[in-house]
């Protein structure tokens, strides 16, 4: 039988609970009351809703339309006054009853407000300017406030304090925090971790701290103009926020003749001590003689309250084990357990680098962690949260639990819990690629696009290649597709372009239709084979418009949002303002969301839709800069000898001249190349596909096979040559022998460490192989085939090229900035 | 979908492509095959919303542009995890592109 289910307080642990029950299918019908006017948010976001890092939107967990789905009452703004327990009632303040069969209490905490002369206001709650730091409507009173005022004050040094106060640094330029114990984050963190905070704080962020800090009063008339602290000092400012602790809501329960001690006291089925039909969850309650302020300990006993309601027997909270971070970018501090040793035998490891502002401690007691403290530097501590949580046996070598050292100690596979997250670009765990492998996928990268880990960056491979070689017995099995140019068509890169030269094959649709077996397409295959046939044939490809990827049928690059991006060619990172004006003006006129500098020296206009581009390649009237495709991208160079001091080469005028002659070359991945005025490598020549470095005595040194992306590494010297000439010459000539041997999306950070430089040398400087001729003339075929592609707009190459594909969507969806 | 809608001429979808139509409240991506067959399926990948009509295609799949998953056009499988898409029936009549049964 359905049977009513109240819940008083709508906030993290109420909604939590809720949703657990409906996953069980208790058969309730419930009915919520919440004081605050909104569906359920994450109260934790709000310091990252003060510090402009997330949107209100962006907060919500469950919005209005997820309880009108579930066919839950909610009843918002409304606040219970009264809990009739022998009439099993709630009352609200107009006095409407709501029977309940069960009830739970989450009225979570309100923010406890110090007693300060000059604090409240007697009409208005707080004096004008006064804020505390707990609700929504609060964050927003303070975000309003402090845009049009410029000095703030936060009481309170802790998590919250130190939250609010970074938060503030958004919306005004002086923020000082006034803490009344000896160090910060007293409760997380020892003295000494706590110095090294504070020196943090004020160094990197510019907050100032005052410890030992006891606010007497706040100053000003109608409006605060400052607060005074014991010792006398006054701080001037015209914004306070209160951040000196939280005190359960607790005061209509206890006068509803429920027991309440400092919270609302509860058994290990979080019932209300004395009472079958009522439960509490979250800040309010209290298991065991504790009270808990973080979210962590509301997930389990959220869990627990859920299955014993639902009729689970047998089931027991039995309290949580705390570990906390803190919320500001750039500030690590990481807290879990005890802060100092409690017996003799406590084993205590510290390490202090001062200097960093780097402190480590851990306490161990018979080889478990029971405590541990990160400032500045969080790297090991999600390791350190599981052996704390899961009391796992220890390492051994104790310092690899506070330091990563080189690669001995790589996780093994074996050791890692199953959700750690082993792709980060595509956060796939360990867990899903062992379960592609139980599913029958042994191969590496079978299991890569399954799960798609590996997909993104690539950085994690090599990790993926373990997992899948531990989760299969040893050894992987053996990819046949591994060393094929595509994964459709069974044939590495030689054995491909001999078949396709034999049978003269000029277009994708032919390649499939000839060289597969069953003559099927692939998808997945027609960008690579597009790009190969292109670069072999010319003007005599056969260009089937359905074997490019969308950003080579539009000429930019797709976003998030289904827009595009428009990177106009700048040569060498040289403009002009006629150009710069051009741009400007485009940009006005189409509404531009952002307009942004990029990392290769020119000017991207992004987030524009599809059907609006041929209208501004029109406007700007300057050539594609291919950023969007696999191909020849930027010459990123520096100001070189025409005005730098140092500078032993005109940089400028040779970058121009190598981007003039290569522009729009397609190949296997992109290259982006660099020339710089002297070895200061301002222009970052050394980590570049192709880098020319101007030397003493009119040389330049040509780097090829760096890279600064997802992988770092330095060129290698292919050779020193004494004339620009030769410079384009050689690179031409690199560029061309990359193009025709490099596998698909191969970079040449992986291409020239594989072929080895010295066998490049030979071929490309040396010409031991006699092919040298043929690599110039087929550069030099390409070359002249260059065509800017943003002419392909009076008349669109296919119906409806440019037509939107997303009918229904306002674009933009991505940040409009300007 | 009982009701028959025709979307338009056949000519609007290069061959091997795929090309977005609002029908009602839906976005439909329909896409004609190089085996000269069409296929409608819903327009917005569950995933992160990517334009599926912006994906490519073979004679079975389309991979989604923004993060290159991919769902069987007959089906609306994923082959790689994610939530299915919606198909929907359509075919060409007299050089038009029709939606429904
Ligand atoms: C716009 C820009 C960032 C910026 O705001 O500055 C950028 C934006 C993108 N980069 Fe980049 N990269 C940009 C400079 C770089 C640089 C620096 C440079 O070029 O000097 C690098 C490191 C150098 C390198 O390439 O190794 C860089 C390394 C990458 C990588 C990693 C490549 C690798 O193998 O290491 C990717 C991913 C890939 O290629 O698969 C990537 C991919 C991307 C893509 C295309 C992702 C995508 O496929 O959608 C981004 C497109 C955003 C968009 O919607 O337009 N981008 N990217 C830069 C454009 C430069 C330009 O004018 O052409
Ligand atoms: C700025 C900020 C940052 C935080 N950061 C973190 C963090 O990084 N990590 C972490 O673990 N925790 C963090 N916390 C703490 C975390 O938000 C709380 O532990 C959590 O919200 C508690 O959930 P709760 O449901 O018990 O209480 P709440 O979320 O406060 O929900 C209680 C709700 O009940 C309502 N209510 C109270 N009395 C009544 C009544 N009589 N009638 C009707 N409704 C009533 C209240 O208005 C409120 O909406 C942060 C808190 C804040 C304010
Ligand atoms: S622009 Fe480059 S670094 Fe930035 S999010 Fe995109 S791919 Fe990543
Ligand atoms: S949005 Fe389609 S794969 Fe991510």
């Amino acid at each position: 039988m359905t049977q009513k289910l109240v819940v008083i307080g709508n906030g993290m642990a109420g909604a939590r609970t809720v949703e657990e029950i409906l996953a069980r299918n208790g058969c309730f019908s419930v009915t919520m009351f919440g004081d605050e006017p909104y569906g359920n948010y994450n109260r934790i976001m709000l310091s990252n809703l003060l510090a402009g890092v997330e949107t209100e939107e962006g907060i919500f967990l469950n919005d209005l339309a997820w309880y009108r789905e579930n066919g839950i009452t909610l009843n918002t703004g409304t606040r219970i006054e009264r809990i009739d327990a022998a009439g099993k009632a709630v009352y609200d303040a107009e006095g409407n009853a709501t029977p309940y069969d069960k009830l739970i209490i989450a009225t979570g905490s309100y923010s406890w407000t110090p007693p300060i002369k000059g604090i409240h206001h007697p009409k208005r709650g707080y004096h004008q300017g006064v804020f505390a730091f707990r609700t929504l409507d609060d964050t927003r009173g303070m975000i309003r406030y402090a845009r049009d005022h410029e000095r703030a004050v936060v009481i309170g040094g802790g998590l919250l304090g130190l939250e609010a106060a970074r938060g503030l640094q958004n919306h005004v330029s002086h923020v000082t925090l006034l803490h009344a114990m000896g160090h910060l984050m007293e409760r997380q963190l020892d003295p000494k971790a706590g110095q090294m905070l504070q020196a943090s704080v004020e160094g990197k962020l510019g907050i100032k701290v005052i410890t030992n800090a006891m606010t007497t009063e706040i100053l000003g008339k109608d409006r605060v103009t400052g607060v005074t602290l014991a010792d006398g000092t006054v701080v001037e400012c015209d914004v306070v926020v209160i951040a000196a602790g939280i005190r359960p809501n607790t005061g209509m329960v206890a006068d509803s003749g429920l027991p309440v001690e400092r919270g609302i006291v509860v058994d290990d089925q979080m019932r209300v001590r004395g009472h079958e039909d009522i439960y509490s969850v979250g800040e309010c309650a209290q298991h065991r003689g504790n009270l808990y302020g973080l979210v962590g300990p509301l997930w389990e006993q959220a869990r627990v309250l859920a299955d014993h309601i639902t009729g689970t027997a047998g089931v027991a909270y039995t309290g949580s084990k705390l570990h906390t971070k803190l919320k500001v970018a750039g500030i690590d501090v990481a807290s879990m357990g005890l802060i100092a040793p409690e017996h003799d035998e406590d084993e205590v490891i510290v390490y202090n680098e001062p200097k960093k502002g780097v402190y480590k401690q851990l306490i161990i007691r018979d080889d478990v962690l029971v405590g541990a403290t990160l400032v500045g530097d969080n790297s090991k501590a999600a390791s350190l949260i599981r052996h704390f949580d899961r009391g796992t046996a220890l390492p051994e070598e104790r310092s690899e639990l506070i330091f990563d050292i080189g690669g001995a100690v790589e996780a093994s596979p074996e050791q890692m819990p199953d959700d750690t997250q082993v792709c980060n670009c595509n956060g796939v765990s360990k867990g899903a690629v062992c379960g592609a492998v139980a599913g029958g996928c042994a191969t590496v990268g079978g299991v890569m696009d399954k799960t798609r880990a590996g997909k993104g960056c690539g950085t994690c491979k090599p990790l993926v290649q373990r997992i899948v070689e531990w989760a299969n017995g040893g050894a992987a099995e053996e990819d046949p597709a591994a060393s094929w140019y595509v994964p459709g068509v069974p044939m590495p890169k030689p054995e491909l372009m001999a078949a396709i030269r034999k049978h003269r094959l000029t277009s994708v649709s032919s390649v499939f239709a000839t060289l597969v077996p069953g003559g099927a397409e692939d998808a997945k295959s027609k960008m690579g084979l597009a790009s190969l046939l292109k670069m072999m044939w010319g003007a005599d490809y056969v260009d089937e418009r359905d074997a490019r990827f969308i950003n080579d049928r539009v000429h930019g690059n797709i976003q998030k949002d289904g827009s595009f991006s428009v990177v106009p060619q700048m040569k060498g990172g040289v403009t002009t303002p006629a150009e710069l004006k051009r741009i400007a003006e485009v940009a006005e006129k189409y509404r531009v969301p952002m307009v942004k500098l990029t990392g290769g020296q020119r000017i991207d206009l992004l987030g524009v839709p599809k059907e609006q581009l041929p209208a501004m390649w029109a406007d700007l009237g300057m050539p594609s800069g291919y950023a969007y495709a696999k191909s020849f991208r930027t010459v990123k160079t520096c100001v070189g000898s025409d005005f730098c001091r140092f500078g032993v080469g005109d940089s400028t005028a040779l970058g121009i001249a190598i981007e003039e002659r290569y522009q729009g070359l397609e190949g296997p991945g992109k290259m982006k190349l660099a020339v710089t005025g002297c070895p200061r490598n301002c222009a970052e020549a050394y980590v570049k596909d192709l880098g020319v470095v101007a030397i003493d005595g009119g040389k330049w040194e040509i780097y090829v096979g760096g890279a600064a992306g997802a992988h770092i590494r330095k060129g290698d010297l292919l050779t020193t040559v004494g004339s620009a000439d030769e410079v384009i010459r050689l690179t031409g000539r690199f560029l061309q022998y990359y193009r025709e041997n490099a596998n698909w999306l191969e970079r040449t950070y992986a291409f020239v460490p594989r072929v080895g430089i010295d066998r490049i040398r030979e071929i490309v400087v040396d010409d031991v192989d006699g092919i040298a001729a043929a690599l110039d003339a087929a550069v030099e075929e390409a070359v002249q085939a260059y065509r800017d592609p943003w002419k392909e707009r009076a008349e669109p190459a296919t119906p409806g090229q440019f037509r939107t594909s997303l009918p229904l969507t306002v674009l933009p969806q991505v940040p409009v900035r300007s | 979908m009982k009701t028959l809608t025709v979307l338009g001429p056949l000519s609007d979808i290069p061959l091997g492509e795929g090309r977005a139509y609002a029908v009602g409240d839906d976005m439909i991506a329909v896409f004609r095959l190089r085996d000269g067959s069409l296929r409608a399926v819903s327009a917005v990948c569950p995933h992160k919303g990517g334009p599926l009509a912006d994906g490519q295609i073979d004679n079975s799949v389309v991979v989604c542009p923004l993060h290159l998953f991919s769902w069987d056009l007959s089906t609306g499988c994923s082959q790689s995890g994610q939530p299915p898409i919606a198909v929907y029936p359509v075919r060409a009549d007299d050089g038009q592109i029709v939606l429904g049964e």
